[in-house]
């Protein structure tokens, strides 16, 4: 069933891309129905699914003499991935409701594409055949290519190339330690179970480990290959930026668990010998995640535009996924899905707040400038919306980035207990910048005068739409309940977690 | 039986004739080659569905030619001949479809594109080395006349040029083949590479001529080399590319290039497995050498004709490497014999796909050349995409399938390439895939000078496709579609020859 989401998506974005130029308002309809399927048929897959293990959803033989299959499964972590997606595509097509307003907007190559995106995304996050999921994890670069180049603003061909060259650098690396992991297995297979079973021996995962994993972390926006981040969040248009920070991103972090860390566990083995402190691949991708951590909280702190604070933010939240990932513990990973989940929708809220309700009404993303139009007053709905959105993700306990963040955190303990501190540093850092910026785009105490002296009258702005109110109530409601019962999805989550491979979570280590 | 593939090959050759007696009148002349580019095409197709499932030669026709001599009026196809078939049909007709506006001499100008298709065919389906010898010449003649009389600026030197370069490789090819026919006595491709196989050629060679056998695969390979063209035989290339008349280069680059990698899959594998075995590091270097430099060549290009003429090299690149790297003895080792496959297979479906998308690239090139009044410089233009969305939306299509993007053909060609490359020499793949990233960053580069951005003012009123444009296309864009959602509708004929004729070349 669940491999509608993908034929829906796809479906969907032939349709729109055929659809006459004029038709605005139906494109954005039918964008929503679309996308609003596919959200119904993950939640359904979900609920049906409940805590079983890897579910086969199709398996047709595609190209029958090299053993590549259409084939796509989905166990519990694929499954609170798909859903996800799923509320990051409604909630991104209703955050951009205002596109076709404007003339020569062209909705319907927008809405195509995006839901070409999504297509791609449900596709990495189902297929078991490696040769498919890459398939999908090169097919979904090209939208956001697009979403960006078209529809984006501050340098968006600068941003659009950085994001596209980087994706392609990645997928060249993944590409590479895909096709030595056949060369080496020499078997005529691309299923990823079967694969998982040939064992590697350590001197070749030793290599292959890190260059794919560094290939997916790429697309994760792990330090110091994370550049690409910002900028490109920064140029796109709203609800790309929410399908970046929301999805795309976590195309890689899957990646990394699900090719990398799955294929090649003794990868992350010790090495033997210890360099600048460093003595295995684990250390070293946590340490960049540390780093990522506390690096994009910092540089978030300094940040004059509105959305590069919460772009940097993306860069911090997605290294504590990683590392999460990396701590090789039940906790710690159920904590990184968990998390990735989580920053997910939060990310996709606080985009969300910045680019299409504060800036299309102010039409600045200026921290200087927003401070002097006593946003507060003028626009409570977004005042509010940012202070939940904001506390939510520097992990206010009730919020779904608390257990995520707790969790990895005390994973991090047991495993690098240095970098748990490190980290929780980063959370603190995330506090001050969450609430620096919420300082001075609403409630700053610079008085407003004019040129004489005199208060100048609070601004108005055009109401917030439904469209506007409903994506809020989807997105901080899945977080807040999340956060009240994070069983919803730890239940799917932990069988996953326990279901991978033996040597991933045991290992040759220590 | 009936002569299948004579006919074929007859079809254009006695079109070529009735279209030289139309003289000047144009619209007969392109109505006459048309009619019979979409007979061939049609009897081109045929004839891939009737190949037999198991890989070996369908229709084979043979007589006695020059029986003194031995030798046979030998014809017959394979997955692979037959696919090449097919794609010079496709293209001859993309060629006389886009030819919509030529002025002097409609009836030469029409008659000399359906010798060369006649040609093409030869060269795909003949066995002989005799009379493919003929065609392969055949081919090159009515090239070098387009070029030189219905070219771009500068037309003279660059017919020249590729005249001679094609006519150098030629000889020696031709050389290799008397030294051969000497010290065998056929010049039969099956006799020839089933002697090869069992090494009585190699015992032949070295009793009648000495230790030359080396020799003869160089100049063999030269042959092919500068025709595909392996770097660094490639000089010829951009110029005649850039100068010839735009349905010629789709002939060039969509069907003439794919004559050098046939040959070196049809003559130089086969024949000469072992001594290419024996320059197989050299040769792999030389292929590196061209996807990475042919893709940075393309990067630093600023005339649209010229960085698709590199990207071309780059393609085809990938086409080499994997054959060089396939020439490896296997032994009975049937995880090398598995990616040999796969290297062949993509090779094969390489070729078809880089033919339908270079072509259908060129095409569109032709369109943009025709509304901006010769234009073609990356720098000339901007935001097109406002103007002209079918335009742009229907040739980023084809560029995104010459970038290999799931989805569409190019992406299984070379991913099997890759696949079967890879364990055979992992590190001159490890360095091709360098060409992959720098050749996504030429069409993304190229997209975002040309498609987006401000547009210019002269632009404002860029003409989009006209109806009968946009159905032209159609088919064309829905076969990439179609074989990159489906591969196996090509690849299990394709599997089927290459394995069977893996089976039968020693390396």
């Amino acid at each position: 069933m669940l491999a509608y989401t993908i034929y829906l998506s796809f479906a969907g974005a032939l349709v729109l891309a055929v659809l006459p130029r004029g038709w605005a308002r139906s494109a954005r309809v039918f964008a929503l129905l679309v996308a609003l399927c596919g959200l119904a048929v993950a939640l359904a897959a979900c609920v049906s699914a409940g805590a079983q293990g890897s579910v086969a959803v199709a398996d047709v033989a595609w190209i029958p003499a090299m053993g590549i299959h259409y084939s796509l499964a989905a166990d519990g972590i694929s499954r609170v991935l798909v859903l996800l997606t799923g509320l990051a595509a409604v909630a991104g097509i209703l955050f951009s409701w205002n596109i076709g307003e404007k003339q020569g907007d062209r909705a319907n190559e927008f809405f195509a594409f995006f839901l070409a995106l999504i297509g791609g995304v449900y596709g990495v996050f189902l297929s078991v055949d490696l040769f498919l999921l890459f398939v999908f994890y090169e097919i979904a670069i090209v939208p956001k290519y697009f979403l960006i180049a078209i529809w984006g603003s501050t340098r968006r061909e600068y941003g659009a190339m950085k994001l596209a060259l980087y994706s392609f650098a990645g997928s060249a690396m993944v590409l590479i330690g895909l096709l030595a992991a056949y060369a080496t297995a020499g078997s005529h297979t691309m299923n990823l179970h079967e694969l998982a079973q040939y064992p590697f021996p350590v001197s070749f995962q030793m290599w292959a480990f890190p260059l794919v994993f560094t290939g997916f972390a790429i697309l994760a926006g792990m330090w110091p290959f994370h550049t690409w981040a910002p900028t490109g969040h920064v140029a796109a248009p709203t609800a790309a930026s929410m399908l970046l920070a929301g999805v795309v991103m976590k195309l890689g972090a899957y990646g990394c668990l699900r090719v990398a860390m799955t294929l090649f566990p003794h990868g992350l083995d010790p090495w033997g010998f210890s360099f600048l402190g460093m003595d295995s691949w684990r250390t070293v991708f946590a340490l960049f995640a540390v780093i990522g951590i506390i690096y994009g909280a910092a540089v978030a702190l300094v940040q004059n535009d509105f959305k590069f604070v919460i772009g940097y933010s993306s860069v911090s939240h997605m290294g504590l996924v990683l590392l999460g990932l990396l701590t090789l513990t039940q906790i710690g990973l159920d904590g990184a899905v968990l998390q990735m989940f989580s920053h997910g929708i939060l990310a996709g809220l606080l985009f969300a707040t910045v680019g299409r309700i504060v800036y299309e009404r102010t039409y600045t993303r200026d921290l200087g400038l927003l401070s002097k139009l006593q946003l507060g007053k003028a626009m409570p709905f977004a005042a509010w919306l940012f202070v939940i959105a904001g506390m939510a993700s520097m992990g206010l306990p009730g919020f779904s980035g608390f257990v995520a963040e707790v969790q990895v955190l005390v994973g991090a303990w047991q495993a690098f207990p240095w970098f748990a501190i490190v980290a929780g540093v980063g959370i603190v850092v995330g506090v001050a910048y969450t609430w620096r910026a919420m300082q001075r785009a609403f409630f700053s105490d610079l008085p407003a005068l004019d040129g004489s002296g005199a208060a100048v009258p609070v601004p108005e702005y055009e109401p917030v739409t439904w469209a506007e109110k409903t994506g809020v109530i989807l997105l901080a409601g899945t977080s807040l309940l999340i956060g009240l019962y994070p069983r919803l999805l730890l239940d799917a989550i932990a069988p996953a977690v326990q279901a991978l491979p033996h040597a991933l979570l045991t290992g040759g280590r220590p | 039986m009936t002569p299948v593939l004579t006919i074929l090959t007859a079809i254009p050759a006695v079109a070529a004739l009735l279209v030289l007696l139309a003289g000047n009148r144009a619209h007969l002349a392109r109505t006459l080659a048309m009619l019979a580019a979409v007979a061939s095409l049609a009897l081109a197709l045929w004839a891939w569905l009737g190949l037999s499932t198991d890989g070996t030669m369908t229709f084979v026709e043979r007589s006695a030619w020059v029986p003194g001599l031995g030798i046979e009026y030998h014809l017959g196809v394979d997955g692979l001949g037959g696919l090449m078939v097919l794609l010079a049909a496709i293209v001859s007709l993309m060629a006389i479809a886009v030819s919509t506006k030529v002025t002097s001499q409609p009836g030469l100008y029409f008659a000399l594109i359906l010798l060369l298709e006649s040609g093409l065919f030869g060269t795909f389906t003949a066995l002989n080395f005799f009379h493919w010898f003929l065609f392969w010449e055949l081919s090159l003649i009515p090239a070098f006349f387009l070029i030189k009389l219905w070219g771009g600026d500068g037309r003279g030197p660059a017919a020249t040029q590729f005249f001679v370069y094609t006519m150098v490789g030629s000889v020696a090819l031709l050389l290799a083949f008397l030294a051969l026919f000497l010290a065998t006595g056929s010049m039969d491709f099956e006799v020839l590479a089933q002697m090869a196989s069992s090494g009585e050629l190699t015992t032949a060679i070295q009793t009648h001529l000495g230790p030359i056998s080396l020799w003869l695969a160089l100049a063999v390979l030269l042959g092919f080399a500068v025709k595909v063209p392996l770097m660094p035989f490639h000089t010829w290339l951009p110029a005649t590319y850039s100068k010839a008349p735009t349905p010629v280069t789709m002939l060039l680059t969509g069907a003439m290039s794919k004559m050098g990698v046939y040959g070196l899959l049809r003559l130089a594998l086969p024949i000469f497995g072992q001594e290419l075995a024996q320059v197989r590091t050299p040769l792999l270097v030389l292929a590196t050498l061209t996807v990475v430099a042919g893709a940075w060549a393309a990067a630093v290009q600023k005339n649209l004709k010229r960085i698709f003429a590199y990207s071309s090299v780059n393609h085809l690149g990938y086409c080499l490497l994997a054959i060089f790297a396939v020439a490896l003895p296997a032994g009975t080792n049937a995880s090398i014999t598995l990616s040999q496959t796969a290297a062949l297979d993509g090779v094969v479906l390489q070729m078809f796909n880089h033919g339908l998308t270079a072509a259908a690239i060129f095409w569109f090139l032709a369109l943009i050349e025709e509304r901006s009044g010769g234009l073609l410089g990356i720098n000339d233009f901007g935001g097109l995409r406002k103007p002209a969305p079918v335009l742009c939306g229907l040739m980023g299509i084809a560029l995104f399938s010459s970038l290999g993007l799931p989805g569409l053909n190019g992406f299984v060609s070379e991913f099997l390439i890759f696949r079967g490359a890879f364990p055979l020499s992992w590190l001159s793949a490890t360095v091709s895939v360098l060409g992959l990233l720098i050749t996504a960053a030429v069409i993304l580069t190229v997209i975002q000078r040309v498609f987006s951005g401000p547009v210019a003012e002269r632009w404002k009123s860029f003409p989009d496709l006209t109806t009968t444009e946009r159905l032209d296309f159609a088919p064309v864009l829905l076969l990439m579609a179609l074989l990159g959602l489906l591969p196996q509708l090509a690849l299990g004929t394709i599997n089927a020859t290459m394995t069977h004729l893996l089976a039968g070349w020693r390396f």
